[in-house]
C-alpha cells in the first residue's frame, strides 16, 4: 500500500521539488519572481478568488434550493449539478466556446479575455460548494429556525443568525476545495483562454509551455508554489470538516 | 404573495437560471454545432483513423488504471477503517493529493523522474520507452485517479461496522473468506460508486497525460487529446463530434452515478 502511493505519488512529486532547487534556492527565486511568472500566479490567484466568492453565495443558495425547495425536475437539476466532475475539462471548455465563443449564437465572444477564464473556473468548479452544503442543510435541525421565527425573527435574520453559522464549516470546505480546483485547473482554460502572456495565462499553462520550451527548472519551481498552495489548502479542508463533523455531533 | 414565497421563488429563479446559464445551454449547444452540418459529417469525422486510435487508446488507460486503483482503493480503504495506526492520517493526507494538485504538475512530475536525467532514466536506457509512449500515460492516469475509489469506501466501510465481519470469524471463516463473504458484498455500491468516478476521471484526462504523451497523432493521442488537436487545427466539426462523445461518455457516468447513489442509501 505504501509502496504503491510512494511510487506512484511521492516519488514523482519529490522529483519536482528537487529540479525546482536544483540551482539552490537563489534559482528557484529567479524563476518565481520573474515578471512574467508572477503575473501568472497573481491573475491565477485573483481569478479563482473570484471564482470561490461566486461559488459560495450561488453554491449555498442552489443547495438551499435542492433541500428546502419542491418543484418538478429537482431531482434532475440534482443530479445535473455532478456534471462538471463527470465531463472532461477539455469538453467542458469546448462548451463554453460554442456558446460563448466566436461563433455564439448570442453573438457574444469572451474567449481570451479575462472573464473567460472565471466563466469555465465557475463551471469546473460548480459542484464543490453545493456538495459540502447539501448535507449540512439536510441534516439540521429546523427547531431552531422555527424558534426563532416565532420570537419575531424575520427571514433574513433567521439566514443570518441561525442557517448561515450552521453552513458555514460546509461553505468553507467546499470553498477550499473549489480554490484547490481552480488554482491548478487546465483543460478546460487552455482553448478558451488564448494564453496572453501578462493578460490571460494562467500558472498551469504557463508550467506546460516551460515544459515545452525545455525549462524544466522554471516549471518546477512555479510548480512548487502551486503544491504549496495545494497543501495549505488540503489541511484546511480536513480542519474544517473536522469542525463540521464536530459540530453536528 | 407573502414575504416567504416571494424569497423562494426568487432563490428558485436566481439557482435555476445560473445553472441553465452555466451548464445547460452550453451542454447543448456542443450537441447542436456537432451536427450543424448534418450526422453523417459529424459521424465522419470521429471515424476517422487518428480518431478511433484515440478512443481505443482511452479505453486502454481506463482498462488499466480502473482496476489497480480499485484494488488498490478497496485494500487501502480497509487499511484506514479498520486498522489505527499513526500513518493512517499520512496516508489519508497522500491520497487526498491528487485532487489538490494540478494535472499539468503531476505530468511534470512523471516527466521529470522517467526522463532524461531523472532518477528512473535508466528504465528507459534499458529500453523500457515510458515517456512519450503508452506506460507513461498509464501512469498519469492511474495518477489522477487514486482517491476516488478510497474516499467512496472508506465511509461506507465505517457505517456498516464490524459486528458480521467478526461474527463470520468466530464461526471460523478466514480473513479472506470474510472479505468475500461479508465485507466486501456490504460496500460494493460505494466501491462501484467510486469506480464510476475513477473512469470518469481516467476518460477525460487531459493535463497530465497531454505533457507525458507528446501528443503523436495515431500513437499517443488519447481522445480529449484529439479532440483539443482537431480544435487548434480550425476541424471544428470534429473538435464538437468529438466532444460530444466523450460527452455522451460522462452522462453514462452521471447515470450510473445516480444509480449507484440511490442502492447506497437503499
Amino acid at each position: 500500500m505504501v509502496l504503491y502511493l510512494s511510487l506512484l505519488v511521492l516519488l514523482p512529486l519529490a522529483a519536482v521539488v528537487s529540479q525546482a532547487f536544483d540551482n539552490g534556492l537563489s534559482g528557484f527565486w529567479t524563476a518565481v519572481s520573474s515578471p512574467e511568472a508572477v503575473a501568472t500566479l497573481k491573475l491565477t490567484v485573483i481569478a479563482s478568488l473570484i471564482t470561490v466568492a461566486i461559488n459560495a453565495v450561488f453554491g449555498t443558495i442552489i443547495a438551499w434550493v435542492l433541500v428546502r425547495d419542491q418543484f418538478p425536475g429537482k431531482k434532475f437539476v440534482n443530479a445535473f449539478i455532478d456534471l462538471p466532475f463527470a465531463l472532461p475539462t477539455i469538453v467542458a471548455g469546448i462548451t463554453l466556446i460554442a456558446l460563448y465563443g466566436h461563433e455564439s449564437p448570442f453573438g457574444i465572444n469572451v474567449t481570451a479575455t479575462r472573464f473567460s477564464i472565471v466563466l469555465a473556473l465557475l463551471f469546473v468548479t460548480l459542484p464543490f460548494v453545493v456538495r459540502a452544503v447539501q448535507p449540512l442543510l439536510l441534516e439540521m435541525d429546523r427547531d431552531m429556525e422555527e424558534a426563532a421565527a416565532s420570537l419575531g425573527a424575520g427571514g433574513f435574520t433567521v439566514f443570518r443568525r441561525i442557517i448561515f453559522p450552521n453552513l458555514l464549516p460546509g461553505i468553507g470546505a467546499g470553498v477550499a476545495l473549489a480554490f484547490a480546483r481552480a488554482l491548478g485547473e487546465f483543460g478546460s482554460l487552455i482553448l478558451i483562454s488564448g494564453n496572453i502572456p501578462f493578460k490571460t495565462l494562467v500558472s498551469s499553462v504557463y508550467i506546460f509551455q516551460l515544459i515545452e520550451q525545455g525549462n524544466s527548472a522554471g516549471a518546477s519551481a512555479v510548480s512548487v508554489v502551486l503544491l504549496l498552495a495545494s497543501l495549505v489548502l488540503l489541511a484546511a479542508v480536513g480542519l474544517l470538516q473536522r469542525l463540521g463533523t464536530g459540530r453536528r455531533r | 404573495m407573502s414575504g416567504a414565497t416571494a424569497s423562494r421563488w426568487g432563490l428558485r429563479t436566481a439557482a435555476l437560471t445560473y445553472l441553465t446559464l452555466l451548464l445547460i445551454i452550453p451542454v447543448a449547444t456542443i450537441f447542436y454545432k456537432a451536427f450543424e452540418h448534418g450526422f453523417s459529417a459529424a459521424w465522419e469525422s470521429i471515424t476517422t483513423h487518428n480518431a478511433i486510435h484515440a478512443l481505443e487508446l482511452t479505453l486502454l488507460m481506463v482498462a488499466v488504471a480502473v482496476p489497480l486503483n480499485a484494488v488498490f482503493g478497496v485494500a487501502c480503504a480497509i487499511l484506514l477503517v479498520r486498522h489505527r495506526w499513526w500513518g493512517n492520517r499520512v496516508i489519508d493526507a497522500i491520497i487526498n493529493l491528487p485532487f489538490a494538485i494540478s494535472p499539468v504538475v503531476i505530468g511534470l512530475s512523471l516527466f521529470l523522474l522517467y526522463g532524461v536525467g531523472g532518477w528512473f532514466a535508466g528504465l528507459s536506457e534499458a529500453g523500457i520507452k515510458i515517456l512519450f509512449a503508452v506506460p507513461g500515460m498509464v501512469l498519469a492516469s492511474t495518477f489522477v485517479s487514486v482517491p476516488f475509489v478510497v474516499r467512496e469506501t472508506v465511509p461506507v466501510l465505517q457505517e456498516i461496522g464490524v459486528d458480521q465481519e467478526q461474527a463470520a470469524s468466530t464461526l471460523g471463516a478466514s480473513s479472506w473468506q470474510t472479505f468475500w463473504r461479508i465485507t466486501l458484498p456490504a460496500i460494493r455500491w460505494g466501491v462501484a460508486y467510486g469506480i464510476v468516478l475513477t473512469t470518469a476521471r481516467v476518460l477525460g484526462e487531459f493535463g497530465a497525460v497531454s505533457v507525458v504523451s507528446g501528443k503523436i497523432s495515431g500513437q499517443t493521442e488519447t481522445l480529449p487529446i484529439f479532440v483539443a488537436k482537431q480544435f487548434d487545427e480550425y476541424n471544428f466539426t470534429g473538435a464538437y463530434a468529438g466532444a460530444v462523445l466523450l460527452a455522451l461518455l460522462a452522462l453514462s457516468a452521471l447515470l450510473a452515478m445516480n444509480l449507484f447513489k440511490r442502492k447506497e442509501v437503499a
